[in-house]
Protein backbone atom coordinates (compact mmCIF):
# COMPACT_ATOMS: atom_id res chain seq x y z
CA UNK A 1 0.00 0.00 0.00
CA UNK A 2 1.05 3.24 -0.55
CA UNK A 3 0.10 7.04 0.80
CA UNK A 4 0.17 10.18 -0.11
CA UNK A 5 0.55 13.58 1.69
CA UNK A 6 1.78 17.00 1.43
CA UNK A 7 3.99 19.34 3.60
CA UNK A 8 6.26 22.32 3.73
CA UNK A 9 9.71 21.49 4.49
CA UNK A 10 11.98 24.37 5.32
CA UNK A 11 9.15 26.32 3.19
CA UNK A 12 9.27 24.46 0.42
CA UNK A 13 6.11 22.22 -0.33
CA UNK A 14 6.33 18.77 -1.37
CA UNK A 15 4.11 16.20 -2.02
CA UNK A 16 4.99 12.29 -1.04
CA UNK A 17 3.74 9.12 -2.32
CA UNK A 18 5.21 6.37 -0.39
CA UNK A 19 4.76 3.01 1.46
CA UNK A 20 2.37 3.70 4.88
CA UNK A 21 4.81 2.55 7.27
CA UNK A 22 8.06 4.98 5.43
CA UNK A 23 9.29 6.81 8.95
CA UNK A 24 9.65 10.96 8.38
CA UNK A 25 13.19 11.05 9.19
CA UNK A 26 13.76 8.14 6.55
CA UNK A 27 11.38 10.63 4.10
CA UNK A 28 13.82 13.28 4.31
CA UNK A 29 16.58 11.43 4.41
CA UNK A 30 16.21 9.22 1.27
CA UNK A 31 13.61 10.84 -0.33
CA UNK A 32 14.08 14.57 -0.23
CA UNK A 33 18.06 14.09 -0.05
CA UNK A 34 18.32 16.17 3.43
CA UNK A 35 20.75 14.16 5.08
CA UNK A 36 21.14 16.68 8.10
CA UNK A 37 19.09 15.10 10.43
CA UNK A 38 20.23 11.78 11.11
CA UNK A 39 19.28 8.34 12.83
CA UNK A 40 21.51 7.36 15.59
CA UNK A 41 19.56 4.99 18.25
CA UNK A 42 16.60 4.57 15.79
CA UNK A 43 14.71 4.00 19.64
CA UNK A 44 13.24 7.83 20.22
CA UNK A 45 15.93 8.04 22.87
CA UNK A 46 19.04 9.61 21.37
CA UNK A 47 17.58 13.06 19.41
CA UNK A 48 20.10 12.84 16.58
CA UNK A 49 16.14 12.81 14.65
CA UNK A 50 15.03 16.43 16.11
CA UNK A 51 13.46 18.57 13.73
CA UNK A 52 10.26 20.70 13.77
CA UNK A 53 6.56 20.39 13.40
CA UNK A 54 4.93 23.59 13.36
CA UNK A 55 7.72 24.70 15.42
CA UNK A 56 8.10 22.24 17.65
CA UNK A 57 10.78 19.59 18.14
CA UNK A 58 9.91 16.21 17.97
CA UNK A 59 11.68 12.65 17.07
CA UNK A 60 11.72 12.34 13.34
CA UNK A 61 12.45 8.56 13.83
CA UNK A 62 9.29 8.40 15.44
CA UNK A 63 6.78 9.76 13.28
CA UNK A 64 5.09 8.39 9.87
CA UNK A 65 6.11 10.72 7.02
CA UNK A 66 2.06 10.76 6.39
CA UNK A 67 1.85 11.88 10.02
CA UNK A 68 3.78 15.25 8.68
CA UNK A 69 0.76 15.53 6.64
CA UNK A 70 -0.60 19.47 6.33
CA UNK A 71 2.58 20.61 8.58
CA UNK A 72 5.96 23.18 8.38
CA UNK A 73 8.81 20.74 9.09
CA UNK A 74 11.69 22.32 9.83
CA UNK A 75 14.90 20.55 10.00
CA UNK A 76 18.73 21.67 10.37
CA UNK A 77 19.13 22.83 6.53
CA UNK A 78 15.89 25.10 6.98
CA UNK A 79 17.82 27.70 10.07
CA UNK A 80 20.14 29.25 8.39
CA UNK A 81 18.78 32.20 6.30
CA UNK A 82 20.55 34.42 3.35
CA UNK A 83 23.75 32.09 4.06
CA UNK A 84 23.97 33.57 8.03
CA UNK A 85 23.64 31.00 10.74
CA UNK A 86 20.69 31.01 13.08
CA UNK A 87 22.13 32.33 16.55
CA UNK A 88 22.02 29.00 17.80
CA UNK A 89 23.88 27.40 15.07
CA UNK A 90 26.90 30.32 15.52
CA UNK A 91 26.62 29.64 18.89
CA UNK A 92 27.44 25.99 18.79
CA UNK A 93 30.65 26.92 16.47
CA UNK A 94 31.56 30.00 18.56
CA UNK A 95 31.59 27.84 21.85
CA UNK A 96 33.01 24.88 20.45
CA UNK A 97 30.15 22.64 21.03
CA UNK A 98 30.27 19.74 18.70
CA UNK A 99 32.90 17.31 18.66
CA UNK A 100 32.35 14.34 16.07
CA UNK A 101 29.20 16.65 14.82
CA UNK A 102 26.99 13.26 15.03
CA UNK A 103 24.54 14.51 17.53
CA UNK A 104 25.16 17.82 16.94
CA UNK A 105 21.98 18.48 14.04
CA UNK A 106 19.63 17.22 16.63
CA UNK A 107 21.13 19.02 19.66
CA UNK A 108 20.32 22.47 18.26
CA UNK A 109 16.68 21.83 17.07
CA UNK A 110 15.92 20.46 20.97
CA UNK A 111 18.13 23.50 22.13
CA UNK A 112 15.70 26.41 20.11
CA UNK A 113 13.33 24.03 21.37
CA UNK A 114 14.30 24.92 25.29
CA UNK A 115 15.17 28.61 24.53
CA UNK A 116 11.35 28.98 22.66
CA UNK A 117 9.53 27.25 25.58
CA UNK A 118 11.36 29.62 28.36
CA UNK A 119 10.56 33.25 25.99
CA UNK A 120 12.11 36.02 27.56
CA UNK A 121 13.26 33.92 31.12
CA UNK A 122 17.03 34.29 31.45
CA UNK A 123 17.60 29.82 31.41
CA UNK A 124 19.99 28.66 34.26
CA UNK A 125 22.38 25.70 33.28
CA UNK A 126 20.18 23.21 35.40
CA UNK A 127 17.27 24.02 33.07
CA UNK A 128 19.43 23.13 29.45
CA UNK A 129 20.62 20.12 31.09
CA UNK A 130 17.24 18.67 31.98
CA UNK A 131 15.68 19.64 28.98
CA UNK A 132 18.64 18.06 26.92
CA UNK A 133 17.52 14.72 28.20
CA UNK A 134 16.08 13.41 25.16
CA UNK A 135 19.55 14.34 23.27
CA UNK A 136 22.53 12.17 24.01
CA UNK A 137 26.10 13.01 22.28
CA UNK A 138 28.22 10.21 22.83
CA UNK A 139 31.54 12.11 22.81
CA UNK A 140 30.12 13.25 26.17
CA UNK A 141 30.60 17.22 25.15
CA UNK A 142 27.57 18.44 26.88
CA UNK A 143 30.03 20.91 28.99
CA UNK A 144 30.17 23.44 25.70
CA UNK A 145 27.13 21.87 24.08
CA UNK A 146 25.39 23.84 27.09
CA UNK A 147 27.61 26.61 27.58
CA UNK A 148 26.35 27.51 23.78
CA UNK A 149 22.54 26.80 24.39
CA UNK A 150 22.94 29.68 26.74
CA UNK A 151 25.00 31.73 24.90
CA UNK A 152 22.56 31.65 21.88
CA UNK A 153 19.36 32.22 24.70
CA UNK A 154 20.88 35.76 25.22
CA UNK A 155 21.19 36.45 21.81
CA UNK A 156 17.90 35.04 20.66
CA UNK A 157 15.82 36.64 23.58
CA UNK A 158 17.57 40.10 22.85
CA UNK B 1 8.01 -2.35 10.51
CA UNK B 2 5.69 -5.37 8.75
CA UNK B 3 3.68 -3.56 6.51
CA UNK B 4 0.35 -1.86 7.29
CA UNK B 5 -2.31 0.49 5.72
CA UNK B 6 -2.90 3.54 7.15
CA UNK B 7 -5.51 5.61 7.62
CA UNK B 8 -7.01 8.87 9.44
CA UNK B 9 -10.30 8.75 11.30
CA UNK B 10 -12.21 11.72 10.98
CA UNK B 11 -14.59 11.16 13.91
CA UNK B 12 -14.82 8.37 16.38
CA UNK B 13 -17.33 6.73 14.77
CA UNK B 14 -15.38 6.39 11.92
CA UNK B 15 -12.88 5.32 13.73
CA UNK B 16 -14.83 2.46 15.07
CA UNK B 17 -15.98 1.73 11.86
CA UNK B 18 -12.69 1.31 9.86
CA UNK B 19 -11.64 -0.89 13.29
CA UNK B 20 -14.80 -3.09 12.54
CA UNK B 21 -13.57 -3.63 8.91
CA UNK B 22 -9.90 -4.30 9.61
CA UNK B 23 -8.41 -7.89 10.24
CA UNK B 24 -6.12 -6.33 12.54
CA UNK B 25 -6.91 -2.39 13.95
CA UNK B 26 -4.54 -1.10 15.92
CA UNK B 27 -5.86 2.88 16.83
CA UNK B 28 -2.66 5.53 17.05
CA UNK B 29 -2.60 8.69 18.90
CA UNK B 30 0.58 10.19 19.50
CA UNK B 31 2.55 7.21 18.66
CA UNK B 32 5.13 6.98 20.91
CA UNK B 33 4.73 3.74 22.08
CA UNK B 34 3.14 2.25 19.20
CA UNK B 35 5.79 3.41 17.03
CA UNK B 36 8.78 1.78 18.74
CA UNK B 37 6.61 -1.35 19.14
CA UNK B 38 6.07 -1.87 15.48
CA UNK B 39 9.66 -0.69 14.64
CA UNK B 40 10.39 -4.12 17.15
CA UNK B 41 8.07 -6.20 14.84
CA UNK B 42 6.39 -6.45 18.36
CA UNK B 43 2.79 -6.33 16.76
CA UNK B 44 1.81 -6.87 13.70
CA UNK B 45 -1.58 -4.50 13.11
CA UNK B 46 -2.85 -4.94 9.60
CA UNK B 47 -4.15 -1.28 10.02
CA UNK B 48 -3.15 1.38 11.73
CA UNK B 49 -6.00 4.25 12.15
CA UNK B 50 -4.66 7.39 13.51
CA UNK B 51 -6.86 9.28 15.85
CA UNK B 52 -5.01 12.77 15.40
CA UNK B 53 -7.69 14.63 13.34
CA UNK B 54 -10.59 13.35 14.91
CA UNK B 55 -12.24 16.74 16.46
CA UNK B 56 -12.26 17.60 19.76
CA UNK B 57 -10.18 15.36 21.27
CA UNK B 58 -7.53 17.75 23.23
CA UNK B 59 -7.86 20.18 25.77
CA UNK B 60 -7.90 20.46 29.47
CA UNK B 61 -10.38 21.74 31.90
CA UNK B 62 -10.73 22.56 35.64
CA UNK B 63 -14.05 23.29 37.14
CA UNK B 64 -15.85 21.92 40.36
CA UNK B 65 -13.34 20.30 42.15
CA UNK B 66 -12.21 17.92 38.80
CA UNK B 67 -9.34 18.45 36.07
CA UNK B 68 -10.74 17.02 32.63
CA UNK B 69 -8.37 16.16 30.24
CA UNK B 70 -9.29 15.24 26.70
CA UNK B 71 -7.42 11.97 25.55
CA UNK B 72 -4.64 13.40 23.00
CA UNK B 73 -3.84 16.19 25.31
CA UNK B 74 0.00 16.13 24.79
CA UNK B 75 1.96 15.18 28.31
CA UNK B 76 3.79 19.22 27.49
CA UNK B 77 0.46 20.53 27.61
CA UNK B 78 -0.64 19.08 30.84
CA UNK B 79 3.28 20.18 32.53
CA UNK B 80 2.84 23.36 31.19
CA UNK B 81 -1.22 24.03 31.78
CA UNK B 82 -0.71 26.34 34.52
CA UNK B 83 -4.61 25.03 36.01
CA UNK B 84 -3.29 21.83 36.35
CA UNK B 85 0.01 23.18 37.96
CA UNK B 86 -2.56 24.91 40.16
CA UNK B 87 -5.35 22.52 40.78
CA UNK B 88 -3.26 19.13 41.43
CA UNK B 89 0.73 19.98 41.00
CA UNK B 90 1.68 16.31 41.33
CA UNK B 91 0.32 15.47 38.34
CA UNK B 92 1.63 18.26 35.94
CA UNK B 93 5.15 17.40 37.49
CA UNK B 94 4.13 13.68 36.31
CA UNK B 95 3.53 15.30 33.01
CA UNK B 96 6.51 17.00 33.10
CA UNK B 97 8.66 14.03 34.37
CA UNK B 98 7.45 11.47 30.87
CA UNK B 99 10.42 10.51 28.73
CA UNK B 100 12.23 14.08 27.26
CA UNK B 101 10.71 16.96 26.07
CA UNK B 102 10.68 15.54 22.45
CA UNK B 103 8.70 12.49 23.50
CA UNK B 104 6.27 15.08 25.57
CA UNK B 105 5.48 17.06 22.46
CA UNK B 106 3.34 13.67 20.87
CA UNK B 107 2.53 11.82 23.46
CA UNK B 108 -0.68 11.77 24.84
CA UNK B 109 -2.82 11.00 28.32
CA UNK B 110 -5.29 8.74 26.67
CA UNK B 111 -2.53 6.80 24.45
CA UNK B 112 -0.24 5.81 27.58
CA UNK B 113 -3.59 4.94 29.55
CA UNK B 114 -4.91 2.76 27.05
CA UNK B 115 -1.52 1.36 26.48
CA UNK B 116 -0.99 0.21 30.16
CA UNK B 117 2.56 -0.09 30.14
CA UNK B 118 3.74 -1.37 33.31
CA UNK B 119 6.28 1.24 33.34
CA UNK B 120 4.47 4.32 32.23
CA UNK B 121 3.90 7.43 34.53
CA UNK B 122 0.10 8.13 34.00
CA UNK B 123 -1.31 4.80 35.38
CA UNK B 124 0.23 5.69 38.81
CA UNK B 125 -1.78 9.02 38.47
CA UNK B 126 -5.22 6.97 37.56
CA UNK B 127 -4.64 4.90 40.71
CA UNK B 128 -3.17 7.26 43.10
CA UNK B 129 -5.49 10.30 42.39
CA UNK B 130 -9.08 8.38 42.00
CA UNK B 131 -9.50 8.81 38.17
CA UNK B 132 -12.47 8.46 35.91
CA UNK B 133 -11.56 7.10 32.43
CA UNK B 134 -14.24 7.92 30.16
CA UNK B 135 -14.90 6.56 26.68
CA UNK B 136 -16.51 6.38 23.31
CA UNK B 137 -19.18 3.72 24.86
CA UNK B 138 -18.86 4.68 29.09
CA UNK B 139 -17.17 5.80 31.89
CA UNK B 140 -14.94 3.37 33.83
CA UNK B 141 -13.42 3.53 37.50
CA UNK B 142 -9.60 4.06 37.81
CA UNK B 143 -9.42 1.13 40.09
CA UNK B 144 -11.03 -1.07 38.02
CA UNK B 145 -9.42 -0.21 34.68
CA UNK B 146 -5.83 -1.68 34.61
CA UNK B 147 -6.25 -5.77 34.61
CA UNK B 148 -2.63 -6.65 33.62
CA UNK B 149 0.66 -6.86 31.62
CA UNK B 150 -0.94 -3.92 28.82
CA UNK B 151 -4.09 -5.04 29.78
CA UNK B 152 -7.44 -2.69 30.73
CA UNK B 153 -10.82 -2.94 31.20
CA UNK B 154 -11.15 -1.22 27.67
CA UNK B 155 -12.69 -3.63 24.80
CA UNK B 156 -11.16 -4.43 21.63
CA UNK B 157 -12.24 -1.38 19.54
CA UNK B 158 -12.95 1.40 22.84
CA UNK B 159 -11.35 4.60 22.30
CA UNK B 160 -11.02 7.11 25.42
CA UNK B 161 -11.81 10.02 24.91
CA UNK B 162 -10.68 12.13 28.24
CA UNK B 163 -9.68 11.29 31.96
CA UNK B 164 -11.17 13.09 34.86
CA UNK B 165 -9.44 13.95 38.33
CA UNK B 166 -10.84 14.56 41.59
CA UNK B 167 -8.57 17.65 42.86
CA UNK B 168 -7.06 16.60 46.12
CA UNK B 169 -6.70 18.11 49.19
CA UNK B 170 -2.66 17.12 48.44
CA UNK B 171 -0.88 14.42 46.20
CA UNK B 172 2.76 14.00 46.05
CA UNK B 173 4.43 12.17 43.06
CA UNK B 174 7.78 10.86 42.83
CA UNK B 175 9.27 8.23 40.71
CA UNK B 176 12.81 6.57 40.16
CA UNK B 177 13.24 6.41 36.55
CA UNK B 178 15.32 4.49 34.13
CA UNK B 179 18.08 7.01 33.48
CA UNK B 180 17.88 5.99 29.63
CA UNK B 181 14.54 5.80 28.82
CA UNK B 182 13.27 7.71 31.81
CA UNK B 183 10.79 5.10 32.12
CA UNK B 184 9.45 4.27 35.74
CA UNK B 185 11.22 1.78 37.72
CA UNK B 186 8.93 2.86 40.50
CA UNK B 187 6.57 5.15 40.42
CA UNK B 188 4.45 6.37 43.54
CA UNK B 189 1.35 8.93 43.45
CA UNK B 190 0.18 9.58 46.96
CA UNK B 191 -2.83 11.78 47.48
CA UNK B 192 -5.37 12.45 50.03
CA UNK B 193 -8.97 13.73 49.90
CA UNK B 194 -10.92 14.40 52.71
CA UNK B 195 -11.05 10.96 54.33
CA UNK B 196 -9.99 9.23 51.62
CA UNK B 197 -6.26 8.56 50.83
CA UNK B 198 -4.45 6.78 48.08
CA UNK B 199 -0.83 5.35 47.29
CA UNK B 200 -0.57 4.65 43.38
CA UNK B 201 2.30 2.40 42.46
CA UNK B 202 3.49 2.14 38.85
CA UNK B 203 6.75 0.45 37.46
CA UNK B 204 6.86 -2.05 39.97
CA UNK B 205 4.37 -4.93 38.78
CA UNK B 206 2.70 -5.57 35.87
CA UNK B 207 0.30 -2.45 36.20
CA UNK B 208 -0.37 0.01 38.18
CA UNK B 209 -2.02 -0.81 42.12
CA UNK B 210 -2.79 0.81 45.32
CA UNK B 211 -1.02 -0.11 48.39
CA UNK B 212 -3.63 -0.14 50.96
CA UNK B 213 -1.94 -1.25 53.91
CA UNK B 214 0.25 2.27 53.25
CA UNK B 215 -3.03 4.10 52.72
CA UNK B 216 -4.22 3.23 56.16
CA UNK B 217 -1.16 3.77 58.32
CA UNK B 218 -1.17 7.18 56.11
CA UNK B 219 -4.91 7.63 57.48
CA UNK B 220 -3.90 7.92 60.88
CA UNK B 221 -0.66 9.75 60.36
CA UNK B 222 -0.01 11.48 56.94
CA UNK B 223 3.64 11.53 57.48
CA UNK B 224 6.63 10.02 55.54
CA UNK B 225 7.06 8.05 58.37
CA UNK B 226 3.81 6.42 58.58
CA UNK B 227 5.05 4.15 55.61
CA UNK B 228 8.99 4.12 56.22
CA UNK B 229 8.50 0.81 57.88
CA UNK B 230 6.01 -0.86 55.53
CA UNK B 231 7.49 -2.92 53.15
CA UNK B 232 5.32 -4.91 50.32
CA UNK B 233 5.99 -8.48 49.11
CA UNK B 234 8.57 -8.95 46.45
CA UNK B 235 6.80 -11.70 44.67
CA UNK B 236 4.69 -10.57 42.07
CA UNK B 237 6.99 -7.28 41.10
CA UNK B 238 8.92 -7.07 37.87
CA UNK B 239 12.39 -8.03 38.18
CA UNK B 240 14.99 -7.31 35.35
CA UNK B 241 18.43 -5.96 33.90
CA UNK B 242 17.11 -2.91 35.23
CA UNK B 243 15.96 -3.94 39.02
CA UNK B 244 15.62 -6.82 40.40
CA UNK B 245 11.57 -7.67 42.35
CA UNK B 246 13.24 -7.19 45.91
CA UNK B 247 14.80 -3.51 44.73
CA UNK B 248 11.48 -2.67 43.17
CA UNK B 249 9.87 -3.42 46.15
CA UNK B 250 12.26 -1.48 48.51
CA UNK B 251 11.69 1.10 46.08
CA UNK B 252 8.33 1.62 46.11
CA UNK B 253 9.03 2.33 50.36
CA UNK B 254 11.37 5.06 49.49
CA UNK B 255 9.26 6.61 46.84
CA UNK B 256 5.82 6.43 49.14
CA UNK B 257 8.14 8.46 51.58
CA UNK B 258 9.10 11.14 49.65
CA UNK B 259 5.64 11.64 47.66
CA UNK B 260 4.38 12.02 51.38
CA UNK B 261 7.05 14.48 51.82
CA UNK B 262 6.34 16.40 48.44
CA UNK B 263 2.35 15.91 49.44
CA UNK B 264 2.92 17.96 53.09
CA UNK B 265 5.42 20.30 51.69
Amino acid sequence: MSVKFSFTINGKSVEGDVEDRTLLVQYIRENLGLTGTHVGCDTTQCGCCTVHIDGTPMKSCTMLAVQADGCEVTTIEGLATDGELHPMQAAFRENHALQCGFCTPGMVMSAIGIVDRHKGQKLDEKTVRRELEGNICRCTGYHNIVKAVLAASEVMNK
Amino acid sequence: MYEFTYSKASSLDDATSQFGTAEEGKYMSGGMTLLPTLKQRLARPSNVIDLAEVPDMAGIEVSGGIVSIKAMTRHAAVAASADVQRAIPALAKLAGGIGDPMVRNRGTIGGSIANNDPAADYPGSVVGLGATIHTNKREIAGDDFFLDLFETALEEDEIITKVTYPVPDRAGYMKFPNPASRYCIVGVMVSQKGSEIRVGVTGAGACAFRVPEMESALASSFTPEAVADIKIPDGDLNGDIHASSEYRAHLVTIMAKRAVAEAIA
